[in-house]
């Protein structure tokens, strides 16, 4: 076991995709995210083969990954909301060409320029596809430090493996809080990637990566084995944490910063003797939809505690097929839920029922 | 006991601890019945600001000055005017939390002659030993160097606050006496005091172990 190490959010994301083998940073700063280029930018120089690049711009920056990606490597670029609007043509591109990249989107209040304090409203945008064309990332929300840590290292994995980009979905509180966390310190067993652009070496054909189909017959081939892997990745890769859901009459629904109020506001409803339980989804694409159909079975009502006007009740609601009433509890333009504010929904949705 | 000077200053490494020092030390100089300003002249960090102090410092009756724009939603990195009168009205103690790092400390710069001139201050380097970019001693006297470059006042003591946030253990602050004791000797100043949550403060060995109250937070 290593030490314990008393980390920001955003530089344990950074210290944990250096240890996952990723040595190209392309990124541009903007509040609540900056600590996450200023560690890359004290970190990269002082490792053999590291790279720490500030673009001109965000869309710089994407490209710069998608540069890399090509031709193997592990890389990433993190922003806020509106820096991560501008990279959502390269996203395509990287979605669209089947490379592994992570995408990291410390949220902040929006639209627009909105603000600097967190928010969880871009969901649509990093779970619909906020690029054109069809295509998914994978989208993790961490609810600790460590999970910053630890997701990072797992997006990797699940990128490199699922040959798609992955995205990082944290707000500015996750962003901005310290807490301990342990860093892996073994090295990352990274994969073979035969498509990668490494020169042929006069030995083999010529790799192409690339988006650009002439052929529409051939384009709508490539869409459909790309949907057959997005398919595996929904029944191999969804990731939730359960809590007091046994016996739960209530089900909330957070993630990130809002599970972590959520989960005081259930403990505060049990101890008034109401059965609440929380799910708190970890991927939010693939979308934990088994789970929250199975908890329709047995619950009366769903609570959706989000920092947005409303956006994952969308998919609660497709998940249990509109079975069972589904309430907002929200907060938004920098602003987080309070315990109590939660827990004043979960009383409502567990009396409005009886 | 702490031996006061009309002006105090906090620096260190990002996310050492200054702001929470900075808070109780206007506290403890309230408590000697010293009429104290703070100065959040923070202009790097967006979130978890002296500001957030600003209600339980206002009931001691103790002047707060913050840039204006300070837990609002624009980042405008611009510190208020009020400021120079911290450093020419002399009828109060002040307490100065600086930003983080060498980047933080430019902000200093520009009153930097002023402090000189009164030459009435202490300037503290605060250390956590469980940051990552700080975890030796080595590493931390380069950031002190960093910042006294940028803020352009010398550092005249150090701060141990090395603490793993809720998992302090009275254990995990011994462990770093060693290399608080190191730096304090590579650096020629002097260990001030070790600083620690108060609830853990009492189970802490060693000399000037202050307890610190900190901020309450519901997540």
């Amino acid at each position: 076991m290593s030490e314990k190490v008393l980390m920001k959010g955003n530089e344990a994301i950074a210290e944990a995709a250096i240890r996952a083998g990723c040595l190209h940073y392309f990124g541009y700063p903007i509040t609540p995210q900056t600590e996450l280029a200023a560690y890359m930018a004290k970190r990269m120089p002082k490792i053999e083969g590291g790279v720490f690049l500030q673009a001109e711009s965000e869309i710089a920056a994407i490209n710069m990954v998608y540069g890399v990606s090509a031709t193997g490597k592990r890389v990433m670029t993190s922003s806020s909301s509106p820096g991560v609007s501008l990279k959502q043509e390269g996203i395509s591109y990287i979605a669209g060409s089947d490379l592994p990249a992570l995408i990291v989107n410390v949220q902040r209040g929006g639209p627009g320029l909105g603000g600097i304090q967190p928010s969880q409203s871009d969901y649509f945008q990093a779970t619909k596809g906020g690029g054109h064309g069809d295509y998914h990332l994978i989208v993790l929300t961490p609810a600790s430090v460590q999970e910053m840590a630890d997701l990072t290292g797992l997006a990797f994995e699940l990128a490199d493996k699922y040959r798609m980009p992955a995205m990082l979905l944290a707000d500015g509180t996750m962003g901005q809080m310290m807490e301990p966390v342990e860093l892996p310190e073994t090295k990352p067993e990274l994969i073979d990637k035969p498509w990668a652009l490494t020169g042929t070496g006069m030995k083999r054909e010529h790799n192409i990566v690339n988006s650009l189909y002439l052929v529409p017959e051939q384009l709508e081939k490539t869409n459909l084995e790309r949907y057959e892997r997005y398919k595996l990745v929904e029944e191999n890769e969804v990731r939730y944490e359960s809590f007091m859901m046994d016996d739960a009459d209530v089900c909330v629904v957070a993630f990130g910063i809002a599970a972590r109020v959520s989960k005081n506001a259930v403990v505060e409803a049990r101890k008034q003797g109401i059965k609440a339980g929380l799910i708190r989804p970890i991927t939010v694409w693939p979308f934990p939809k088994k789970a929250l159909a199975k908890a329709a079975e047995t619950c009366k009502a769903f609570v959706s505690v989000e920092l947005s006007m409303g956006q994952m009740i969308e998919d609660i609601n497709l998940a249990i097929k509109c079975s069972k009433p589904v309430s907002l509890c929200n907060r938004v333009g920098g602003m987080i839920p309070s315990p109590e504010e939660v827990l004043e929904s979960i009383k409502k949705a567990a009396g409005g029922n009886e | 006991m702490l031996k006061f000077k009309r002006v105090t200053l906090f620096c260190g490494h990002y996310g050492s601890g200054k702001t929470n020092i900075a808070v109780n030390y206007a506290l403890w100089l309230k408590s000697a019945g010293l009429e104290v300003r703070v100065a959040d002249m923070d202009i790097v960090n967006p979130y978890f600001r002296t500001k957030d102090s600003e209600k339980e410092l206002g009931e001691k009756g103790i002047e707060l000055i913050s840039p204006q724009y300070a837990n609002s939603n624009v980042d405008l990195p611009a510190l208020p005017q009020e400021l120079y009168g911290v450093f020419q009205v002399k009828d109060k103690y002040a307490v100065l939390d600086i930003g983080g790092d060498d980047r933080g400390a430019y902000a200093l710069g520009r009153f930097a002659p002023l402090i000189l001139e009164e030459n009435n201050f202490d300037c503290f380097f605060v250390a956590n030993y469980y940051r990552p970019l700080t975890r030796t001693p080595e590493e931390a006297l380069e950031v002190m160097r960093e910042i006294e470059k940028a803020g352009g006042v010398p550092f005249t003591g150090i701060i141990n606050n090395s603490n793993l946030g809720d998992e302090t253990t009275a254990g995990a602050v011994e462990a770093t006496f060693e290399r608080a004791a190191k730096l304090a000797e590579i650096s020629g100043l002097p260990l001030v005091m070790t600083t620690v949550r108060e609830d853990i403060a009492p189970e802490v060995s060693g000399e000037n172990v202050m307890p610190l109250t900190l901020q309450k937070k519901y997540y």
